[in-house]
């Protein structure tokens, strides 16, 4: 299960979500941070391939991945992602995959609003000064 | 042939459009169009070698030969997460 939502994403139901009477375990990664832009539909067919992807190297019960976009405040999560297994291992190392891959490969950007006033997106500015 | 040109982030902010339509020649692949764009905007230049293009919602090699009616978006360095 991938989704995006504007709204506060409720870990709760995330959870929940993933939670399969054959699971010895789940592991959530939360990230907090702010200010999301994303391109949805290419944002959700990479996040079902990452999903897939994992599924194909790893044997885990459940999934879920959810970003947030908009405006996130300080504190409030940007996205969750839940793994359920049957052994803790597999769902630490899917866990940490699809949070790795999904920083690496989904286009959604952050934005800093700054308190002057001024918008700039996070992390392209240092990238560009690279070449 | 026709296709669809979409820009995500700071790219979208310097061209200063985030869709439009592109006529280009046959067997012209994904590089071609990031080239004519940097053309059109010379300030995108810093960005041509850190930017990946995507077709149709996945990522391609420079090289992607395109077909009439893809969608191609060109994806500066994300930050998500």
């Amino acid at each position: 299960m991938v989704s995006l939502t504007l709204n506060p994403i409720d870990i709760r139901s995330v959870v929940d979500g993933v939670t399969a009477p054959e699971s010895g375990g789940i592991d959530v990664f939360v990230g907090t941070t702010r200010n999301h832009a994303g391109g949805e539909p290419m944002a959700i067919a990479m996040m079902e391939r990452l999903e897939a992807e994992a599924r194909r190297r790893w044997t885990v019960n459940r999934i879920a991945i959810v970003h947030r976009l908009g405006k996130v405040p300080v504190g409030e999560a940007s996205v969750v992602i839940a793994v359920s297994s049957a052994h803790r291992n597999e769902a630490f190392e899917v866990c940490r995959f699809l949070i790795d891959s999904l920083k690496k490969e989904v286009p959604i950007w952050k934005r800093e609003h700054f308190t002057d006033g001024t918008v700039e997106w996070s992390g392209v500015a240092a990238e560009a000064k690279h070449e | 042939m026709n296709i669809r040109v979409r820009l995500f982030s700071v790219i979208r902010d310097i061209a200063g459009f985030d869709e439009q339509t592109a006529v280009v020649p046959p067997g012209a692949d994904a590089a071609s169009v990031l080239r004519e764009l940097v053309q059109a905007h010379p300030a995108l230049d810093p960005w041509k070698g850190s930017v990946r293009m995507a077709v149709n919602l996945e990522y391609v090699s420079s090289s992607h030969p395109l077909k009439e009616g893809d969608e191609v978006a060109i994806i500066p360095p994300v930050s998500g997460g």
